[in-house]
C-alpha cells in the first residue's frame, strides 16, 4: 500500500508511454525485420514520436512504410514528407501500381473495391515485396469493437489473415514473437490508448499533427450525409452539387472521398481538445467504409486491413 | 476561436487533473450467462461513456441480435466479433475504456465458457482487481471457482463477487448470504485478501452506478462506488533494483547503453551494478529517459542504462542492486495453466520466456494438478487443456528471478511450443529447487575424444525412425554386421529389446513414449561419448523427442534416419502380427492405427524400402558414416 516511497509517481501518460517504448523495444529485439506502418495520421504521430524515444540516442532500428492509396488529402502527403526530412526516419512509399493501371478509385468503384485494392491489397504486397516479419500499427481498442479484441503482438498466418477465434493467450507484457518463414505478426504499441490520451500526449510533447485537425474555411461538398472535402480536381460533382467554404476540421484522415469532416471553429489543438471532451459521437463515425455491413472492420481485418 | 489565457490555464489544469488522475485495470468474469458483458454494457450507459452514434448502432443491432426485445441489449456493445454476437457468447476477452471523475478504469471482459479460459488468463494477467459474477439463482458454480483460482494465480488480490440477477430472486437477501458466505470461504482458501460481495442486477441497474432502494438491508457500497475508492497496491515485493535488458543500444562505437523498463525499485547514477546471470559489477554512468538523462529511474519506466565499465551484457540479462542482487537458478517449483490444444508431457522440451530471455526449457515433474473445483490435489501424468497444476521446472540455462508473489515480471513465464509456436502455458515461479546445484559434474581426463582416437573411429549416433515393420530393425542389423566386420565399434539399442530392461516399467501412452525416448537418448549419448557407432532403432514417432534427442548431441554427431515405408506396406508385411491385433482392437494406442506418427521434416537419410532392398540401403548407410572418417583412417 504505497509504501513505495521510494517509486516515483507515473502519471497515466507516463504509463502509457512507458508501455508503448517497451513494446517496441521488443519489436527491434525479436523481429528479423520490423516496419512501421506510418499512415500519417495522430496515432502515426505519436507512435513516430514514441519511436524516436525509444532507441534515443540510436536512430530507430525500424523503417517506416506508408501506403499511398494516391487519395490521401495532399496536405497529407506534403505533412509526411516534410516529417521524414526532418527526423532523418527510413520512409519507404508503396502505391498498388497494379491498381492505378487499372483506375481503381473511390469514385468510380466505390469504397469497398478502392479500399481493398488499394489499401489491403497494397499493403500485403509491400509486406510480402521487402519480406517484412513485424508491421507496427497505430490502432487502438477504443476505436472499435473487433479492435478492442485483438492482442498487442496480433498474428497473421502466411497469407496475412487474422484468427479472431483463435488467437494465442497474451500475458503479462511476454509477447511471444515466435513465428515460421511467411508469417508475420500485426504490433499495437498504443492499444490501451484512448483518443483522449493520444490528443493529451501530442499537447504535452508539443507532437506537431497534419493541419486539417484544426478547423479552417474549407470547400466541402455535404453527399449521403457527410461533408467530404473537394481537395483535387479528381472529384466529380454531381448535378446541383457546388462546393461550399465551411469551416471544418477531421477527427480521423483517410482517403479524402471517403472521409467526412465535422464543422468546428476549433483553430488550436486546446480547442480540439476541448471539442472532444463535449462531442456527442465517436472519431469512426466519419469513415465511410465503416457503415459498410455491421461487422465490416472485422473481416476486413480478417482479409489483412490494418 | 483564439484560446485565451484563460481558457489555456483550465485546460492545463484540466490535464494536470486527466494525468495525476489515478487508473484501475480490472476484469470481468464468471460463468457463461452470468451477465458480464451486460453489466459491462450497463456501466459504460449509466456513466454517459456512449456516443450518439454507438448508442444508434446499439439501438439497430439489439433489434437484428439481441436478446430484450425492443430494449437494448448492452452485451452487443461488447461482444464485437460475428461469432460473438451469432452465438450470443463471449469468445475473446475485449478491452473497454470509461472513468469518472476519481478514476479512469481500462476493464476487459472476460469469456465464460471452459474452451476460453486461456482468453480469460489472458485479461487476468494485467489486472489488479476482478469482479466475478454469479448468477443470483445458480450461485457459485464450477466456473466461478476456475476463474478465482486463475485470479489467485496471477496474484490479483482485490475480488468482487457481483451477485446478479438479484430481480430473479425477488431481491431475496438470505439467498445472497449464503452465497456470499460460500464465496467468501473459497477466496480466503485460495489466499485472496480482500473479497467484497454486492447484490446488483445489470439488466435493471440495480446497485451498479448507485445503491438501490429496492435492496434496502444491503448497506455497502454499488459497484461503482466500490471500483472508484478500492485501494491497490501497485508495487509489491522488495525494493532492490532490476531492470532486464531488451535492447542493447550500440549506434557508434562511443556509445553502449542497456534499454529496458525498470521491473523494480529504483536506482541513481553512480549506484553500483551487478549483470546477472554473468555476475559481473559496474557503476551507473547515465540513465537516459524518454525526454533526455536522468538522474534517478524507478519501476515503470522505459529506461537506457550506460555503465561505467564495459561489460558484456546481452538481451535479457538483468542488471539488479549490486547489495540487494535477485536469486540465480535453473530448477524451480512453479504453478502452471495449461492452455495448449495438445497436452502437456513431462520431459517434453519448449522455449520458455521470462523477461526478456527465452530459455529451453521442460517440465520434469507433475506434483500434482489441481481440481478447481474443489481444490483437491490429484496425481498426474500429463495436463490437458485449461487444467492447473503444480510443477517443477527445468531450464537449460540459469536465469536471475524473483517469487512471482514478490515481482510479476521478474516470476512470471510463458512455455511456447517449438513446432507451433504457440503460447501453451502461462505460469509463475514460486521458488528454486537447489537440487541441480548439488549434482556436480565430475571431471574426468578421459574424454570423448581421447576415447574415439584409441578405437580409430568417429563415434555418431544413427536414430532410425518409422512405422513398425518397416524395416528399422532388419536394416540396423546389417549396418552393424557390416562395420562389425570392418572393424568398427558398435551398439543397437533397439526398441523391442530395451523395453525388456531398462524401460521395462513404461507403457504406451504419449507420456510413457516421451520418457521412452529420453531415457534411450540418453544412453545413445552416453555410449557416442564412449566412442561407440550407435544403431538406435525405435519408432519414435514424434518430432519433438526426436528435436531433443537431436539437441544431445554435437555437430554431426546425430544422423536421422528415416525408414519410410508406407502404412499399407508394413501391415502387409506385419512380421510379429501386431498390425493384425492392433486392427483387431486388442492393442490400444499402436502407432499409424490409434496413435499419431509424425513423419522427419529434415531427416539426413530417407530410406524407401519399398525401392530398393534392405542390403543395398544398408550399404548407402554405411558409406555415409565411414565418409566421417578421420583422413587417416582405414580404408573401408
Amino acid at each position: 500500500m504505497s509504501i513505495q516511497t521510494e517509486a516515483l509517481r507515473l502519471s497515466q501518460l507516463d504509463r502509457l508511454e512507458a508501455e508503448s517504448i517497451h513494446i517496441l523495444r521488443e519489436v527491434a529485439a525479436e523481429f528479423r525485420n520490423p516496419v512501421l506502418l506510418y499512415s500519417i495520421g495522430k496515432d502515426s504521430s505519436v507512435l513516430l514520436h514514441l519511436l524516436l524515444k525509444a532507441f534515443r540516442p540510436a536512430r530507430p532500428p525500424i523503417p517506416l512504410l506508408h501506403i499511398d492509396t494516391t487519395w490521401k488529402f495532399r496536405e497529407m502527403i506534403a505533412f509526411r514528407d516534410r516529417r521524414a526530412a526532418e527526423t532523418g526516419v527510413d520512409l519507404r512509399v508503396h502505391i498498388n501500381e497494379e491498381g492505378v493501371r487499372q483506375g481503381i478509385g473511390p469514385f468510380t468503384h466505390g469504397a469497398t473495391v478502392h479500399t481493398d485494392v488499394m489499401k489491403t491489397q497494397a499493403l500485403k504486397q509491400a509486406l510480402d515485396k521487402y519480406g517484412f516479419d513485424a508491421a507496427i500499427g497505430g490502432a487502438r481498442r477504443d476505436e472499435e469493437k473487433s479492435r478492442a479484441k485483438e492482442r498487442i503482438f496480433s498474428f497473421r498466418s502466411a497469407q496475412h489473415r487474422w484468427d479472431p477465434r483463435n488467437q494465442r493467450p497474451e500475458l503479462w507484457n511476454l509477447y511471444n514473437a515466435r513465428i515460421r518463414q511467411g508469417e508475420s505478426v500485426r504490433v499495437f504499441p498504443l492499444s490501451n490508448w484512448t483518443e483522449l490520451d493520444v490528443w493529451l500526449y501530442i499537447w504535452r510533447e508539443k507532437i506537431p499533427v497534419v493541419p486539417l485537425y484544426f478547423a479552417a474555411e474549407r470547400p466541402v461538398v455535404e453527399r449521403d450525409g457527410a461533408l467530404i472535402m473537394v481537395d483535387d480536381e479528381r472529384m466529380p460533382l454531381r448535378p446541383g452539387e457546388t462546393p461550399m467554404l465551411k469551416r471544418v476540421r477531421f477527427r480521423t484522415l483517410g482517403c479524402y472521398p471517403l472521409t467526412g469532416a465535422i464543422e468546428s471553429a476549433a483553430e488550436t489543438l486546446e480547442a480540439v481538445i476541448e471539442e472532444m471532451l463535449t462531442t456527442r459521437s465517436s472519431e469512426r463515425q466519419g469513415r465511410v467504409i465503416d457503415h459498410d455491413p455491421s461487422a465490416s472492420m472485422e473481416r476486413k481485418k480478417q482479409e489483412g486491413y490494418f | 476561436m483564439t484560446v485565451t489565457p484563460e481558457r489555456h490555464a483550465a485546460l492545463a489544469a484540466y490535464l494536470r487533473k486527466h494525468e495525476g488522475r489515478d487508473q484501475l485495470r480490472f476484469i470481468t468474469c464468471g460463468s457463461v450467462d452470468d451477465g458480464k458483458s451486460t453489466l459491462l454494457g450497463r456501466l459504460l450507459y449509466d456513466t454517459k461513456l456512449l456516443f450518439d452514434d454507438q448508442l444508434a448502432a446499439l439501438a439497430r443491432d439489439s433489434k437484428r441480435h439481441g436478446t430484450q426485445g425492443d430494449a437494448l441489449d448492452f452485451a452487443l456493445l461488447l461482444d464485437g466479433l460475428e461469432a460473438e454476437r451469432e452465438q450470443g457468447i463471449t469468445i475473446d476477452v475485449a478491452y473497454r475504456f470509461f472513468g469518472t471523475d476519481k478514476r479512469g478504469f481500462i476493464v476487459a471482459d472476460c469469456p465464460g465458457h471452459e474452451q476460453y479460459t486461456r482468453n480469460m488468463a489472458t485479461g487476468a494477467s494485467t489486472a489488479e482487481l476482478a469482479v466475478v459474477l454469479v448468477d443470483a439463482r445458480k450461485g457459485v458454480l464450477t466456473q466461478t471457482r476456475r476463474h478465482t483460482w486463475i485470479c489467485a494465480l496471477f496474484g490479483i488480490r482485490h475480488v468482487v463477487l457481483a451477485v446478479n440477477k438479484m430481480d430473479l430472486v425477488d431481491y431475496d437477501r438470505s439467498r445472497f448470504e449464503a452465497i456470499a458466505a460460500e464465496y467468501t470461504a473459497l477466496a480466503y482458501a485460495l489466499g485472496i485478501a480482500d473479497a467484497t460481495c454486492i447484490p446488483l442486477s445489470a439488466l435493471c441497474g440495480d446497485n451498479v452506478t448507485a445503491r438501490s432502494p429496492r435492496m434496502p438491508w444491503y448497506e455497502g457500497p454499488s459497484l461503482l462506488e466500490h471500483l472508484e475508492t478500492v485501494r491497490v497496491e501497485r508495487a509489491t515485493g522488495g525494493t532492490g533494483f532490476r531492470l532486464p535488458v531488451q535492447w542493447v543500444n550500440r549506434p557508434d562505437h562511443g556509445f553502449r547503453g542497456y534499454a529496458g523498463t525498470v521491473a523494480q525499485g529504483r536506482i541513481a547514477v553512480g549506484a553500483e551494478i551487478v549483470a546477472l546471470p554473468g555476475g559481473r559489477r559496474s557503476r551507473i554512468a547515465r540513465i537516459i529517459g524518454p525526454d533526455g538523462d536522468l538522474e534517478v529511474a524507478a519501476a515503470g519506466q522505459a529506461v537506457t542504462l550506460t555503465l561505467a565499465d564495459e561489460l558484456d551484457i546481452a538481451r535479457g540479462d538483468v542488471i539488479a542492486d549490486a547489495a540487494h542482487p535477485p536469486q540465480v537458478a535453473d530448477q524451480f517449483a512453479c504453478r502452471l495453466l495449461w492452455m495448449g490444444d495438445a497436452p502437456l508431457l513431462p520431459g517434453r522440451p519448449y522455449w520458455l520466456k521470462i523477461g526478456a530471455r527465452t530459455v529451453g526449457a521442460q517440465v520434469t515433474e507433475i506434483r500434482h494438478k489441481i481440481d478447481v473445483n474443489t481444490q483437491a490435489e490429484l496425481a498426474a501424468k500429463r495436463l490437458e487443456l485449461n487444467e492447473v497444476a503444480q510443477c517443477n521446472l527445468s531450464l537449460d540455462q540459469p536465469v536471475a528471478f524473483e517469487p512471482y508473489a514478490e515481482n510479476r515480471t521478474l516470476g512470471g513465464f510463458i512455455l511456447i511450443d517449438r513446432q507451433s509456436n504457440a503460447t501453451v502455458a502461462g505460469g509463475t515461479l514460486d521458488f528454486a529447487l537447489r537440487r541441480a546445484g548439488n549434482v556436480h559434474w565430475q571431471h574426468i581426463d578421459v574424454d570423448k575424444a581421447a576415447r574415439a582416437t584409441i578405437k580409430g573411429q568417429k563415434p555418431c549416433c544413427l536414430w532410425f525412425t518409422g512405422l513398425s515393420g518397416s524395416g528399422k530393425s532388419t536394416i540396423a542389423n546389417l549396418v552393424e554386421r557390416r562395420l562389425h566386420a570392418l572393424g568398427y565399434h558398435t551398439y543397437i539399442l533397439d526398441g523391442d529389446n530395451v523395453r525388456h530392461g531398462l524401460n521395462r516399467d513404461l507403457g504406451f501412452t504419449d507420456e510413457d513414449r516421451v520418457e521412452n525416448i529420453r531415457r534411450v537418448a540418453e544412453v545413445a549419448k552416453l555410449m557416442v561419448d564412449a566412442g561407440l557407432i550407435v544403431l538406435v532403432s525405435f519408432i519414435s514417432p514424434f518430432r519433438s523427442e526426436r528435436r531433443m534427442a537431436r539437441a544431445l548431441f554435437g555437430e554431426g554427431e546425430f544422423l536421422e534416419v528415416f525408414v519410410d515405408t508406407p502404412l499399407a506396406e508394413c501391415e502387409r508385411r506385419d512380421p510379429k502380427g501386431l498390425y493384425r491385433r492392433a486392427r483387431a482392437g486388442q492393442i490400444s494406442n499402436f502407432t499409424g492405427i490409434d496413435s499419431p506418427y509424425e513423419a522427419p521434416e529434415a531427416p539426413e537419410i530417407t530410406l524407401r524400402t519399398v525401392e530398393a532392398e534392405a542390403g543395398a540401403l544398408a550399404q548407402r548407410l554405411v558409406e555415409r558414416v565411414l565418409s566421417f572418417e578421420p583422413a587417416h583412417g582405414r580404408e573401408a
